[in-house]
């Protein structure tokens, strides 16, 4: 087992370089002069200019700036925002707890609308249910979720009140940022109400996030169940006489979930990664909006090392769904390990 | 696309192509796609005779009027106007050849340059499969979206780089698609029999092969269709892609966002138009997935 997670994590270290070999070709390739083009407007004094080429380095030959930034990387050096001059790994740690929130919460509303979505489905095979199901889906699939989260926005905030427009808490409530987790932090106060408040502002942005997942869950539970359902091992619990709900929900679905957690796994990586679209809508202060505005403000810095932590991220969670999925599915772990 | 008159002898088997169709016209959300798709097609190639108004011409009189059924609508207007009284019908049907040219545009590029790369990997094998799929696998490390936003970044906005960026973030799918069907490929005897008469590489590649592994790839483009008018669409919303004043469906919805509690048809429609050509797209492949490979179905 050692062997097999130590294979799949070096996989991991000639990606990783190559996405520096990526960021680091970002800055190099903006067209024209990237200080002038960070500076905007104002413009800089040939002077200033000198200091800054030399600060950042972009005096010195290529090989050599591609090497200084391995080496800051390697240090943990990600860095340093233009506009605000903070490090961009604190930034960037500053928000995501933000992002992690709203990512699990999507994800776990689409496994619990998905999951016995695609089951339904594939139990009730051609029926009614089915093309519903599937229709849904495929629906889902093909959502603009930027569209999508209006039209929730529309509906359930402008014209029903039900939940607010945007934001992480109501502003009559101040709650400490303890563990960056609104939910938690919140119930650690002593505002009565922060809580509700807290989890109403989160119920829009994980539909409007979650629902492009659901879809993925349903479709992908419902063919794993379909060629499940057909094994040896089913009609054999079948014909012991076990109870059709026991059939389903232990028997097949336990085998059928397999590919199911790899897709939910790899999902959760991606929506780690920040929600653009569905944090810009809600003004939610994750990864997502936070690059969207640094590619705006040609906060370049921030932009290269925000993408490169985020593509770290990834490739993380990525690992961890190959190593889980070697746990769950013994077949893998065993011919990983025969070789 | 139609059915040929079936063969007269009983015994032959039906040519390939009607057999495919058969499969695919008994999917019924597959012809629904097709319907909509041949729709939406022909409002796009006419839509200077179909559309009511130019898609920038405005009438002074009519900001922000509502769909022509409504209370207080005004009958030359069938969806309503937006907030410079523009007819949103007519920029949504100038829009409609704006997103299927992004389409076509965005999968011929990636299909051409990631079939290249793919067939490439493939044939020649070695350093040259490595390099090529481990530059795949580091632009697969980021999130699509992100990728084209930051190829935007570094190219500038604009509908040419958001399209760039779009084919950029799509190739390697098709690189991994086509690599994956030459290698199961390679080792059958037609190649060897094509080998041995003394086919070059380029005609091995291109003419033997590649024809045998299109069902993956026909299935991946016509899916590809719909993921390259989203992330267009969700550029163009981001303010990265086309430009105001071009009916860009994503750009028409991010205009119309500081409307959005006044006047809910500027927000509505553009969406529900994105919706509908990208849902008829994925229903169309996913048909075409089960018609052309029982195998591929998921």
């Amino acid at each position: 087992m050692l062997k097999f997670i130590f294979r799949r994590a070096a996989l991991i270290i000639p990606t990783f370089i190559g996405v520096t070999l990526l960021t680091f070709a970002l800055v190099r390739l903006v067209p024209g002069d990237p200080l002038e083009m960070m500076a905007g407007e104002r413009g800089l004094s040939p002077e200033r200019h000198a200091v800054l080429m030399e600060q950042y380095g972009f005096d010195k030959p290529l090989l050599e700036q591609y090497g200084i930034y391995l080496m800051e990387v390697a240090g943990g050096n990600f860095g340093r925002s233009v506009v605000t001059k903070k490090p961009v790994m604190q930034e960037f740690f500053e928000r995501f707890p933000a992002t992690v929130e709203l990512a699990l919460c999507a994800m776990i509303f689409a496994v619990v609308i998905g999951l016995p979505m695609g089951v339904i489905a594939a139990v009730r095979r051609g029926t009614v249910i089915d093309y519903a199901v599937m229709g849904t889906a495929v629906t889902g699939f093909s959502m603009p979720i930027f569209w999508w989260a209006l039209l929730l926005v529309l509906f359930f905030s402008v014209n029903l009140g039900w939940t607010p427009v945007s934001g992480r808490l109501s502003a009559f409530y101040w709650v400490d940022a303890r563990t960056g987790f609104m939910l938690i932090d919140s119930l650690l106060s002593d505002e009565k109400g922060a809580f509700g408040s807290a989890v109403s502002h989160l119920i829009l942005p994980s539909v409007a996030l979650g629902t492009i997942p659901l879809a993925i869950i349903a479709r992908m539970t419902r063919s794993s169940m379909l060629e499940v359902l057909h094994e040896d091992y089913v009609r054999t619990a079948r014909a012991k006489g076990l109870s059709p709900f026991r059939v389903v929900a232990v028997h097949a679905l336990r085998n059928a979930l397999i590919p199911v957690i790899t897709v939910i796994g790899l999902a959760t990586g991606i929506l780690l990664a920040g929600a653009i679209l569905t944090e810009t809508i809600f003004s939610w202060p994750g990864i997502g909006k936070w690059l969207i505005e640094a590619v705006r403000r040609r906060d370049y810095p921030t932009v290269q090392g925000g993408v490169l932590l985020v593509a770290t991220i990834i490739m993380i969670v990525n690992l961890l769904v190959d190593l889980l999925y070697g746990v769950v599915n013994p077949r893998i772990r065993h011919a990983a390990e025969r070789t | 696309m139609s059915a040929p008159a079936t063969n007269p002898v009983q015994a032959a088997p039906p040519h390939p192509l009607v057999e495919i169709w058969r499969d695919f016209s008994r999917n019924r959300g597959a012809m629904l796609g097709l319907a909509l798709i041949v729709v939406v097609t022909f409002v796009a190639v006419f839509a200077d005779v179909v559309a009511p108004y130019g898609p920038a011409e405005q009438f002074r009189d009519a900001f922000l009027s509502p769909p022509s059924w409504l209370a207080g609508g005004d009958p030359r207007f069938f969806l309503g106007t937006d907030d410079v009284g523009r007819d949103i019908l007519s920029r949504l049907i100038y829009g409609a050849r704006l997103s299927l040219t992004i389409g076509a545009v965005v999968v011929t590029l990636a299909l051409a340059v990631g079939v290249t790369l793919g067939l490439c990997a493939g044939f020649f094998g070695g350093l040259v499969d490595i390099a090529v799929m481990r530059l795949m696998d580091i632009m697969l490390a980021l999130p699509a979206l992100l990728l084209a936003i930051v190829i935007v970044a570094v190219l500038g906005p604009g509908l040419t780089n958001a399209m760039i960026a779009v084919t950029v973030v799509v190739v390697p799918h098709y690189a991994r698609l086509t690599r994956g069907a030459v290698l199961s490929e390679l080792g059958r005897d037609y190649v060897t029999a094509s080998r041995v008469a003394g086919a070059g590489p380029l005609r091995l590649m291109f003419i033997t092969v590649l024809p045998n592994c299109m069902a993956p790839l026909i299935v991946q483009a016509t899916l590809g269709f719909s993921g390259a008018i989203l992330d267009a669409a969700a550029l163009g919303f981001l303010g990265l892609g086309a430009q105001p004043p071009t009916p860009e469906w994503g750009s028409m919805l991010a205009n119309a966002l500081q409307f959005i509690q006044r006047a809910w048809w500027v927000v509505t429609f553009p969406g529900l138009a994105i919706l509908v050509t990208v849902l008829a797209f994925n229903l169309m492949g996913d048909g075409l997935r089960d018609a052309l490979d029982p195998k591929l179905k998921r």
